[in-house]
């Protein structure tokens, strides 16, 4: 299936949840944050939510700034 | 004199002296600088993972989050709701509440859009957050903005990394006669005098990024900006004497060889 992740076409698996997306991408999920069709998904919050087609995901991260 | 500390919200720092992560080369840079200016806080922006390459490292592990305090920045955000989504997302990152308030109205200056921050100030102090809004040297919005909450009120020097340093002392002394939260000076600062400056008006401090992270040799500049604030503040404590037109001897009139 196909979602939108940071605002681009994503093609995944249809049985995808947050956790595995942030698997298959390689990143930890104690540096990321991610928004689900714009819900935040709050530190502890369970990241087992299953991915629909069409979804929005957003994933960022703390990076350098002033 | 020496204990002196600077206290936001529930925040407490030795360091008057706050920096940002931009622009250096690399994470080692990053970290090194950090540890040449001994400020205890420093910036931090939130942004996009790029998924087509991950990067391997997170700037957070370069930093001891045990001694140096986060300052997530709503950089890049024109409008109220970008940067409120912007700030929840930095809180949920897990570390703390702090956010820098930034509502950029305009990408030529990055002057901040006065209105736009003041709402966005009164929305994330609703929500719980320690907010530090950068904002123009106006002293009517600064006291807006410390009516609405902030914790702290971040006027610029200038420019956002134009290295001018203080342009408009005067409007600063207002904004710092009539404080009530902790002012400091973001932005817009060029060398370790402008720092000095800064200082010695009685800012309680004063957040740079670009002057250090875009002189030819960083870390020194890092050094001398900690050297810089300190010297400012020491000054600014310990009370400059009157300008006078004409002189005043430093030697005995009396006993003159003649």
């Amino acid at each position: 299936m196909e979602i939108r992740l940071n605002g681009e076409p994503y093609t995944c698996g249809d049985q995808t949840t947050v956790e595995t997306l942030l698997a298959a991408l390689n990143l930890n999920p104690e540096r990321v944050v991610v928004e689900h069709n714009r819900t935040l998904l709050e530190r502890g919050q369970s990241l087992a939510r299953h991915l629909s087609a069409g979804d929005e995901v957003e994933i960022v991260t703390l990076v350098g700034g002033g | 004199m020496t204990n002196d500390p600077l206290r936001i919200g529930k925040y407490t720092f030795q360091s008057r002296l706050i920096v940002g992560s931009g622009k250096y080369k690399d994470f080692a840079e990053t970290r090194a600088a950090l540890d040449a200016s001994g400020a205890e806080m420093i910036t931090v922006a939130v942004r996009r993972v790029n998924i087509t390459d991950p990067a391997r490292e997170n700037l957070l592990d370069y930093i001891d989050l045990e001694r140096t305090t986060i300052l997530p920045n709503t950089a890049g955000c024109y409008t109220v709701d970008e940067c409120v989504r912007t700030a929840r997302l930095a809180r949920a990152a897990g570390i703390n509440d702090l956010v820098k308030v930034e509502v950029i109205g305009d990408d030529k200056t990055l002057f901040p859009d006065a209105e736009a921050t003041l709402e966005a100030t009164r929305i994330l102090v609703k929500e719980g957050f320690t907010c530090l809004p950068y904002t123009n040297d106006d002293p009517i919005m600064a006291r807006k903005l410390a009516d609405a909450g902030a914790a702290a009120v971040m006027p610029l020097a200038a420019p956002i990394g134009s290295g001018l340093g203080v342009c408009n002392p005067y409007n600063l002394r207002i904004i710092l006669e009539q404080a009530t939260v902790p002012i400091i000076v973001d932005a817009g600062v060029g060398t370790a005098s402008d720092a000095t400056v800064v200082m010695e008006l009685g800012a309680d401090g004063v957040l740079m990024n670009t002057a250090i992270a875009g002189a030819r040799e960083p870390i020194a500049m890092a050094r001398a900006m900690r050297l810089g604030v300190e010297a400012g503040r020491l000054a600014y404590r310990a009370g400059r004497i009157p300008r006078k037109l004409y002189a005043t001897a430093s030697s005995p009139l009396e006993g003159v060889v003649r």
